[in-house]
């Protein structure tokens, strides 16, 4: 049986569900934060994809796109949480409520 | 069973199953190793579909810078704590049960999409012939047709780089706000 675009669609539908089911589910900032890693290269999967079946490059290059952002989003996202343990001695979200009343 | 597939059955195993671990496990430190394991699967798929430049990319930037980073932070912040407490939120069910439903909406919008991703009348694994010289055509078109999107990339690069230095820096005298 070929392996077609279908099955790489699938596989990352099934990246892109475990990422959101982790974001939702976990305490752990950290946690959270390779979850989001997780969805992003479920989308860098299907643009590779789309890519290789329309045998154009576009996909991949706004795939590079993709990786850069998450790299920015890491560092700034790193950045915040270890200012958030500074002041807050946690990595736990939902002890985070300042803004809960 | 062709090598081709074989490979992928294979890869998606492991991207599928070490996601499911870096999103179970109790220890943060194995989460972020389990997710390594998970990116280099991906990786492998890249390989796999002929996009080899990114396969590339996603091995040194991932791996060798982001996941670095992770583990850098884990190693600021005490993990031992961790240990006894709970590893998922009160909402626990009510966010599963949001997860299903957002996989299920996906799960309808691929079953009915599938029909227009396959190319009849053309080979249409993708991996077999697709894209030669993959980074002499990713490099064309990225400082060519993208030159303008790949400049702002490197300012927001920047940008996020002078952001987490003046998060994370610790401020001297307390007056800083």
């Amino acid at each position: 049986m070929e392996v077609t675009s279908t099955h790489y669609v699938v596989l990352s539908m099934l990246l892109l569900g475990i990422g959101v089911t982790g974001i939702l589910t976990r305490r752990n900032i950290l946690v959270l934060l390779m979850s989001v890693e997780l969805i992003l290269n479920a989308v860098n999967i299907n643009l590779v994809t789309f890519s290789a079946a329309q045998q154009q490059v576009h996909g991949q290059v706004f795939s590079i796109f993709v990786i850069t952002v998450a790299a920015a989003e890491a560092a700034v996202g790193l950045g915040i949480l270890i200012a958030l343990f500074r002041n807050k001695q946690t990595v736990h979200a939902d002890e985070i409520d300042l803004l809960r009343w | 069973m062709p090598i081709d597939t074989a490979l992928f059955y294979v890869l998606a195993a492991q991207v599928l199953g070490s996601a499911l671990m870096t999103i179970t496990r109790r220890n943060v430190v194995y989460a972020a190793v389990w997710l390594i394991s998970a990116l280099v699967g991906i990786a492998g798929l890249f390989l796999l579909q002929g996009a080899e430049f990114l396969a590339g990319v996603q091995i040194i930037v991932y791996i060798g810078g982001i996941m670095v980073l992770f583990l850098f932070v884990i190693m600021l912040v005490p993990v031992q704590e961790e240990a006894g407490q709970r590893r998922f939120s009160n909402q626990k069910w009510l966010a599963l049960a949001c997860a299903l439903g957002v996989f299920g909406m996906l799960g309808v919008i691929v079953a009915r999409g599938v029909g227009s991703l396959g190319h009849p009348g053309r080979a249409d694994p993708p991996g077999l012939g697709s894209l030669t010289e993959n980074s002499e055509s990713v490099g064309m078109v990225l400082f060519s047709e993208y030159l303008l999107p790949f400049e702002l990339a490197s300012i927001l690069l920047l940008v996020a780089i002078i952001g987490a230095i003046v998060m994370s820096k610790v401020r001297k005298g307390g007056a800083g706000g």
